[in-house]
């Protein structure tokens, strides 16, 4: 009996991916839930500018790919056109967090009924590791090469805990994949921000922190500790909003 | 019986799947490269498998199959 | 609708993108184009439609992408600096090829400029729109009744190509009442099996990118596109021509400044000089034919422009300089009067002469 293999939803196409890149282990989850969800057939995925650039290759489903930053409103364009598909963005922390934080905050205010998936790995990593508004303090990047030097370029942005104080998101949720556990855990998020959309229940993000190996100057094993040190102390993980918790558990 | 394979040609060599081994069964050919140019993972004591998907759950490329 | 309503120029090219099958507009607050926005928000969701205030141009532009690539008609509309923060997004939805309607009631700039009507965004539609190779049909209408009949056009053009279609049009066209026809006989509607509604598990996946990293493959999508655009040089010029037969002089404009030229060719007329008009009403593809056989029979032209002279460059071009060509222009959102055209008609006569 198989336990475990390759979603549906994945294509076969190998991902440009550097070698232990997390990028592929969050496609993965993306596609396991769509096959979880049996949503296959009406999903519509937004590709962004950055590394993931190419993820329309890697999904089985309907892609466009975006402008740099512009895939949430491009999303909501998809799902106001046609609101029985299932829009999802997937996005880079410089696209979601700094050339497009309008188009991020304003989809959360709306409450649009979509799923987005924000990787935040603390850096640029198509253009070749520049510093990225996640980027820690004190972090090397290409332009940052003394470290991030918070007195002269400001402080990382915690995007869970700010879209959490808007009225507007359903859900948004802090998850890791440096581990199994964690892994585990970011499957489960998720597939919630997926069936709320399904549900109809409106906007959910899940920030996902992941590593880069290549930008960070680590190898693949020593990047996923470095998550564990480095990040998961400043992004504390967690569901940082759950209207069901709050508003008990909307109608199914 | 649990079995784990791998699909030799797409490895990128990463090793996570390694790592995230409980019975540390798994390991980089030493002498054999993949298509991609990579030394690819693989099993070494399949009898030892206990299918627990961990190196699957871990693979950025999925690669991996487990059966039990 | 087949009697005759008086309309602002903006509500009747709003009323007539409904009638085309738009059910979407995304945009963003900006004089003098509100009344566009006003009677899409006051309309849309009455008939099962979406109307939504976007947080920036930007974004509308892009969720104008987002309805289009889901197969829908869908419009924004804007004015100048509105639709300078849309290039991306001009750029995006030819890379993608994609169909869209993209109003432009154009104001004086440049930067923030004036907020009084203007022509000066003559360049940026006909030649950088945004960037990268690409074009996009821009029709500029001259009346109410055309603000509308455009509208329609521009919806069918959009389709039929896949690309952009601009309406520019100026604050004068917008915000002025005329009576108007909204009876448009058949509108052509397009089957788009490229849109992402899902694949139903039935069918390939479609993907819309602009993404060709290959160059082999980018240059021959170019040239792709630029064959479609060669097409629509050949088959979908338009131009009013206004007592052309006989002319000794002519008039080339568009838009608001063409109704001033009417009126100034009739003055000369009445003083005994031959003068007609050429009106573009596709600005690009530009009727650079017509204008070259015009060449042939009249002595001199005039470009009347509200903007420093910009498409002037392009009758220049289309002649191949083979006649004078004088500018009357009024900028940063003055109009010219008929007289003052009358003038530059003159001096082009005295110039020129009789052919």
């Amino acid at each position: 009996m198989v336990v475990f293999q390759k979603p549906k939803s994945l294509t076969d196409t190998v991902m440009h991916y550097c070698p232990g890149c997390t990028h592929g282990i969050v496609h993965r989850l993306v596609a396991e839930a769509i096959d979880e969800l049996g949503i296959e057939g009406r999903t519509i995925g937004i590709a962004p500018v950055g590394c993931a650039v190419m993820a329309y290759d890697y999904f089985t489903v309907d892609m466009v790919q975006a402008a740099h930053g512009r895939a949430p409103a491009v999303a909501t364009g998809v799902k106001r056109a046609n609101p029985e598909n299932i829009v999802f963005t997937y996005q880079g922390d410089g696209d979601l967090a700094a050339i497009g934080m309008a188009e991020t905050v304003h989809s959360a205010a709306r409450g649009e009924n979509i799923t987005i998936v924000f990787i935040n790995n603390a850096i640029y990593g198509m253009t070749g590791g520049q510093m990225a508004p996640t980027s820690l303090p004190g972090q090397v990047t290409q332009t940052s090469p003394y470290g991030r030097d918070i007195q002269q370029v400001g402080y990382p942005i915690r995007v869970s805990e700010m879209l959490a104080t808007l009225d507007g998101p359903q859900y948004i949720e802090r998850v890791a994949v440096n581990n199994v556990k964690n892994v585990r855990n970011a499957k489960k998020a998720i597939l919630k921000a997926f069936k709320n959309q399904v549900d109809g229940k409106g906007f959910s993000l899940v920030e996902v922190l992941s590593s880069c190996p290549t930008n960070w100057g680590k190898t693949p094993q020593q990047a996923l500790e470095l998550i564990e040190e480095n990040m998961i102390p400043y992004y504390p993980l967690g569901v940082y909003k759950d209207r069901d918790l709050t508003e008990g558990v909307a109608k199914e | 019986m649990a079995r784990v394979t791998f699909e030799k040609d797409k490895c990128k060599g990463c090793g996570l799947c390694i790592e995230a081994c409980p019975k540390k069964i798994l390991q980089l050919s030493e002498d054999e490269i993949n298509l991609r140019g990579y030394y690819p993972a693989m099993i070494i004591d399949q009898d030892k498998c206990i299918a627990c998907s961990f190196c699957a759950i871990m693979c950025p490329d999925c690669i991996i199959t487990v059966e039990k | 609708m087949s009697d005759k309503v008086l309309m602002k120029g903006n509500e009747a090219l709003a009323e007539a993108a409904i009638m085309a099958g738009c059910r979407h507009y995304l945009g963003y607050p900006i004089t003098p184009q509100t009344e566009v926005a006003a009677y899409m928000s006051k309309r849309l969701p009455k008939i099962g439609g979406t109307f939504l205030q976007a947080e920036s141009e930007i974004a509308a532009i892009n969720m104008v992408i987002g309805v289009s690539a889901a197969g829908k008609r869908v419009m924004t509309s804007s004015s100048s600096p509105g639709i300078a923060l849309k290039s991306e997004g001009l750029s995006y939805l030819a890379g993608c090829d994609l169909p869209a309607l993209v109003v432009n009631v154009q104001r004086g700039g440049p930067g923030l400029g004036g907020i009084q009507p203007s022509q000066s965004d003559y360049f940026q539609a006909t030649r950088s729109a945004g960037h990268g190779d690409f074009r996009m049909i821009v029709l500029a209408p001259s009346s109410v009744q055309e603000m509308a009949d455009l509208t329609i056009k521009g919806f069918e053009l959009a389709d039929k190509y896949r690309m952009t279609a601009m309406i520019l049009s100026d604050g004068i066209l917008g915000q002025m009442m005329e009576p108007v026809q909204l009876n448009f006989g058949d509108i052509k509607q397009h089957d788009k099996p490229w849109a992402v509604t899902g694949t139903g598990c039935q069918r390939e996946k479609n993907v819309i990118s602009s993404l060709y990293l290959k160059p082999e493959q980018l240059e021959d999508k170019n040239r792709e596109r630029y064959l479609r655009y060669a097409a629509i040089e050949e088959n979908e010029t338009m131009v009013e021509e206004y007592q052309m037969d006989d002319a000794d002089v002519c008039v080339v404009a568009y838009g608001a400044a063409a109704r001033i030229s009417k009126n100034a060719i009739d003055l000369a007329r009445e003083k005994g000089i031959k003068a007609g008009l050429i009106r573009p009403i596709t600005l690009w593809p530009f009727p650079k034919q017509i204008l070259r056989s015009a060449a042939e029979r009249v002595s001199a032209f005039v470009v009347t422009e509200l903007s420093m002279g910009q498409m002037i460059e392009d009758v220049e071009l289309a002649i191949r300089c083979m006649r004078p060509v004088l500018l009357c222009n009024r900028t940063g959102g003055m109009v010219m009067t008929p007289e003052e055209v009358l003038e530059k008609i003159e001096k082009a006569y005295s110039i020129g002469g009789t052919v």
